[in-house]
């Protein structure tokens, strides 16, 4: 996989630095982050091919596909038929013979037809051919909820992606990841289910390289307790954290930005500085990725805990009605009262 | 051709825009009858060499099919699901392929890929328990046999529009491969069929879909799977060719493989071609067919067997006698000498391969679990030897005395 990766795509409509390269201070969407990382992905490998459903002229729902079947033609930005297993199925084919698939998935939970697909082929591939044929497909799943859209179309789905030994799952929560981490899951020679929080795709921030996948990032130091989180609950975990300097309390904050492969050693340091973590993330409690981080703090952590790790999660049923949705996402009242539950007493 | 009613003038056509009909369907339709050559004139002209050659195939591959029962029953295959009664199926499938194309095996097709070329003990790691894939895809140009159903026809759709792109955006470097892909009755069922056939008609992918009719999906009789007039019309819904073929006959087979193939290969998109055959063994060595299917039918379908009547028509016409018989036979026990003989020197896997081949490069995770389980070996071969020699470095906190808070 590749981290050096150079930015040369300008965002249609943004002013331009030196010739192609945006000013390193133009701040773009994440949506635009995106766009221009499929772009330079395009233009710097023939084998990059787009597929999806409107990912053509429409330039996606989202739009985070926006002129590239323009700039590369219909072969290279495809539009598919509507059926996930077929778009990855084909996908895979294509992967075979040498290309780069990006497959764009339209919204969380309309990936799950293509499961078996990704789960018997994509994810094993490697392994059943004893390492002849690798599959570099690049799976794009904008996910989670928080932008009111009814139901099926909010879920939070990275548990069952990071559960499948042979799959990469990495989750941008800054623009600068979005583009870094999309062209690094791009140049990966290993699949990788790229989920992009839909409540981010418009917050706006500098266009950067970033670096390679497997790595967290400490997104705020502290010393009384340490969020662990990614995605679309990063925002939130830094106003918590910001809001309990009020209460005197110093929280870091880890952006994990890569589930697997999970970075034990950034988590773990970062859990040892403070004595006391909570676990924040969207989706259901129960089986998910907070439980997986809280088991592995837990042993490599365990003498230097103060109190148990906790846990700030969507509760553990199918995700409400746009109406209800913010009882159900976690917020900084929630993280400042589960940290509030850290066992200060002496 | 486009259907238009004779009432709408010229220059309207297409006006009843993007959803109107594209394609006359008549064309698209099957046969009436399975296509058959054996018995009829079109046997008694044509090539004297293929018949013959074909016949050696079939036989050989019938005793692979054989010795590779035999070996489930010595416990030596794990599992093995018989293509006993469609070798003409099996062998003309790989027969058709150009050395560029690619083959896109289910898990009852382990003959078409030695056929195409893979020796026995590699086409056979998978039911061995060995290894999940025995054979390198791109040395044969064969796709792993694919357990889960019908998956594997999209794939074969993807790699045939891959080269498609190539062909266009580089010439020079051209294959005009095409990529056959091989499903069962009951796999039809499977919505990965359904999308992969209208995929490969969209994109015009050089693909061919062998459908072998076995009659039975383990247990499920066709009538109860489809509904449909027979499965190669199934083929018209997507706007593709359908083809339907007696199975059991192996000139039959050639000859409509070939041209499916020859179909793809010219640029016409893919066709769909349904053999009807049977299956004369159970599903696998683990099935037990007499509940669900009485001897009365295995024993009719037993004089449809695919050897017997290519034998029947070689004799007839004088192209095989007793002593040419003799010789093939002989061959074919060499074929199973030789498959013992390769079960018998094949090496026992090795446990580190558990981890090598997951990623790229490991994770660390998984050098700290590999790691794990070399010290486990290592203790069985030595006893005295540190348990857990590795638990310096397995990142587990312990109480060192650190103060607890």
């Amino acid at each position: 996989m590749s981290g050096a990766t150079t930015v040369t795509s300008l965002p249609a409509g943004q002013p331009s630095g030196h010739g192609d390269r945006p000013a390193a201070a133009t701040s773009v969407t994440m949506v635009k982050a995106l766009n221009a990382a499929l772009r330079d992905s395009l233009r710097a490998d023939p084998t990059v091919h787009v597929l999806g459903e409107d990912v053509g002229p429409l330039g996606g729902v989202f739009r985070v596909t926006d002129g590239l079947a323009a700039e590369f033609g219909s072969a290279r930005c495809l539009d598919t038929p509507l059926a996930e297993a077929g778009i990855l199925g084909t996908a895979i084919g294509m992967a075979m013979y040498g290309l780069r698939p990006v497959v764009e998935m339209q919204f969380d939970a309309f990936a799950y037809p293509a499961f078996e697909q990704l789960f018997s082929h994509v994810a094993k591939m490697r392994n059943r051919t004893g390492g002849r044929m690798g599959l570099p497909i690049t799976i794009r799943v904008p996910y989670g909820g928080g932008v009111g859209g009814v139901e099926h179309h909010s879920d939070s789905s990275e548990a069952y992606y990071a559960h499948t030994p042979g799959l990469h799952v990495v989750t941008p929560a800054t623009v600068a990841d979005g583009y870094g981490l999309l062209r690094a899951a791009i140049a990966s020679d290993d699949p990788v289910v790229f989920l992009e929080p839909k409540r981010l795709y418009w917050t706006t921030a500098p266009l950067e390289d970033t670096a390679p996948i497997g790595r967290a990032v400490v997104r705020r130091t502290g010393t009384s307790a340490t969020l662990l989180t990614y995605g679309p609950s990063l925002p939130v975990c830094l106003a918590a954290a910001h809001a309990a300097e009020q209460d005197g309390l110093d929280l870091a904050v880890v952006d994990l930005r890569s589930l697997v492969p999970f970075d034990d050693a950034t988590v773990s340091a970062a859990v040892r500085a403070t004595g006391r973590a909570v676990v924040v993330h969207e989706a259901s409690g129960f089986g998910g990725i907070g439980a997986e981080i809280a088991a592995r703090v837990t042993e490599r952590c365990f003498h230097q805990l103060a109190a148990p790790v906790l846990r700030v999660t969507g509760y553990d049923i199918p995700y409400p009605p746009p109406m209800l949705e913010k009882h159900h996402l976690p917020s900084v009242d929630r993280i400042l009262d589960a940290v509030a539950r850290l066992q200060w007493e002496q | 051709m486009t259907i238009v009613h004779d009432s709408v003038p010229p220059d309207l056509v297409g006006s009843v825009g993007p959803c109107g009909p594209r394609r006359d369907p008549v064309s698209l339709l099957p046969e009436t009858e399975p296509v058959r050559v054996l018995g009829t004139r079109a046997a008694a002209v044509g090539d004297p060499d293929l018949a013959r050659d074909l016949y050696r195939r079939l036989l050989l591959g019938r005793r692979f099919n054989r010795q590779a029962t035999t070996l489930t029953r010595q416990g030596r295959l794990a599992v093995y699901p018989a293509s006993t009664g469609q070798e003409a199926c099996q062998v003309t499938a790989a027969m058709v392929l150009a050395e560029q194309d690619w083959l896109f095996p289910s898990y009852r097709d382990t003959l078409a890929v030695v056929a195409r070329g893979v020796r026995p003990i590699d086409a056979l790691t998978l039911m061995r328990g060995h290894s999940h894939c025995g054979y390198d895809p791109y040395e044969h140009r064969i796709a792993p046999l694919a357990t889960p159903l019908a998956t594997q026809a999209a794939h074969a759709v993807g790699l045939a529009h891959a080269a498609r792109l190539r062909e266009a955006s580089d010439p020079a470097s051209a294959e005009n491969l095409v990529a056959l892909a091989l499903v069962g009755d009951g796999g039809t069922s499977e919505g990965d069929f359904h999308e992969a056939l209208n995929f490969a008609a969209v994109l015009k992918a050089p693909v061919v879909f062998l459908v072998q009719n076995n009659g039975y999906a383990i247990s499920v009789p066709l009538a109860k799977q489809s509904a449909a007039p027979t499965l190669a019309h199934k083929a018209v819904g997507y706007g593709m060719p359908g083809r339907l073929v007696d199975g059991n006959d192996a000139l039959a087979m050639h000859q409509v493989l070939s041209a499916a193939v020859a179909h793809a290969r010219a640029g016409h998109g893919p066709v769909l071609v349904e053999a009807v055959t049977y299956r004369l063994e159970a599903h696998t060595n683990a099935d037990d067919a007499t509940r669900y299917r009485n001897a009365a039918e295995v024993e009719l379908w037993r004089t449809r067997d695919p050897l017997t009547r290519l034998e029947t028509h070689l004799r007839t016409a004088g192209l095989l006698d007793d002593t040419g018989a003799e010789r093939l036979a002989a061959q074919a026990e060499e074929l199973a000498a030789e498959i013992r003989a390769q079960f018998d020197a094949a090496p026992e896997p090795d446990p580190q391969s558990l981890f090598a081949h997951v990623y790229a490069s490991p994770t660390s995770q998984l050098r700290e679990q590999a790691a794990d389980l070399a010290a486990r070996l290592a203790l069985d071969e030595d006893p005295d030897a540190d348990a857990d020699p590795d638990h310096d470095h397995d990142g587990l906190d312990r109480n060192n005395g650190s103060d607890l808070r």
